[in-house]
C-alpha cells in the first residue's frame, strides 16, 4: 500500500475507508442530509398548515407544484440517504467481502424498489383524473 | 479485515462509562435504520393509499389510527426528531467543532431534550388538524 510521495490527495484517499469508496460515499450522505434538513421541515410545517387530514386535501395539497415537486425531491433524497446510511452500518459489521457486497446489491435494489412505488404513486396522485 | 484469534481486541464497549454523547451516537443509527425500514414504508404506502380509492384510503386510516398504528408514527415522529438534531450535531462535529468535553456532552442532551419536546409539539398540532 505504498503510493509514494507524489500521490495526490485524491489519489491517496481512493478506494480507502470501510466501504472502499474514499469520500465520496461521505459526502453523498452530507448532501443529502443537507437537502433533507430543507425537505422534512418543509413536510412538518406544510402538514401543520393542512386545514384537515383527508384523502381530498392531501390530493390538493400535492397536486399543487408546491407540494408535488418537494415531495418528489423528498422521497428521492429521503430513499438515498437511507440506502447510503444502513450501507455504512453493513460496511462497519460485515467484515466478509462477498457477503458486504451482497448485501449493498440488496440495499440497493430495495431502495430502488422503493422509490419508484413512491414516484409511481406520487405521479397518479399529481397526473391522474382529479378526484 | 484480517483478525487473528491471538491478538486481543479493545474491549471498547465495556470499559466506558455511559454518557449522553454515546447515547445519542448510538441512537443516530438506530433512528436512521427504524427512520429508513419502518418511515419510508410508511411513507411509500402513504402515497400510495392517496393515489388508490376512497376505500383502500379509509383503511389506511383506519390502521394508522389503531393503537399499534398510533404506537409507530409517534415512534417514527421521535425518530425523526432525535435523527434530525443528531444529524445537525454531526454535520457541527464534521466541520471539526464541537469536540470540548462539556460543549459535546451539552449538544448531546440538548439533542435528546429537543427531540422529545418536538415531538410533543408536533403531535399536538397534527391532534388539532386531524381530529
Amino acid at each position: 500500500m505504498s503510493l509514494g510521495d507524489s500521490a495526490t490527495p485524491l489519489g491517496r484517499v481512493k478506494g480507502l475507508g470501510a466501504s472502499g469508496h474514499g469520500g465520496g460515499h461521505w459526502l453523498e450522505e452530507r448532501f443529502t442530509s443537507v437537502m433533507l434538513v430543507f425537505l422534512s421541515l418543509w413536510l412538518i410545517f406544510s402538514l401543520a398548515m393542512l386545514p384537515v387530514f383527508d384523502q381530498m386535501t392531501f390530493t390538493q395539497w400535492l397536486r399543487a407544484p408546491s407540494g408535488g415537486i418537494p415531495m418528489a425531491l423528498l422521497i428521492v433524497f429521503a430513499f438515498r440517504h437511507g440506502v447510503d446510511g444502513l450501507k455504512v452500518a453493513v460496511d462497519d459489521y460485515v467484515h466478509e467481502e462477498g457477503t458486504r457486497i451482497g448485501i449493498h446489491y440488496f440495499l440497493n435494489m430495495a431502495g430502488i424498489a422503493g422509490v419508484s412505488i413512491a414516484l409511481f404513486a406520487l405521479g397518479k396522485i399529481v397526473f391522474g383524473a382529479a378526484a | 479485515m484480517n483478525r487473528t484469534a491471538q491478538r486481543p481486541l479493545s474491549p471498547h464497549l465495556t470499559i466506558w462509562r455511559w454518557g449522553p454523547h454515546m447515547m445519542v451516537s448510538i441512537l443516530h443509527r438506530i433512528t436512521g435504520g427504524a427512520l429508513t425500514v419502518a418511515g419510508l414504508a410508511v411513507l411509500a404506502w402513504w402515497m400510495s393509499a392517496l393515489a388508490g380509492d376512497g376505500d383502500g384510503y379509509a383503511k389506511f386510516v383506519e390502521l394508522a389510527q389503531s393503537v399499534p398504528g398510533t404506537i409507530v408514527l409517534v415512534g417514527l415522529t421521535w425518530a425523526f426528531w432525535q435523527h434530525f438534531f443528531s444529524g445537525l450535531r454531526h454535520l457541527v462535529l464534521d466541520t471539526g467543532a464541537g469536540y470540548e468535553l462539556k460543549i459535546n456532552r451539552l449538544f448531546s442532551v440538548l439533542v435528546i431534550v429537543g427531540a422529545i419536546f418536538a415531538t410533543a409539539l408536533t403531535w399536538f398540532v397534527i391532534m388539532g388538524v386531524g381530529r
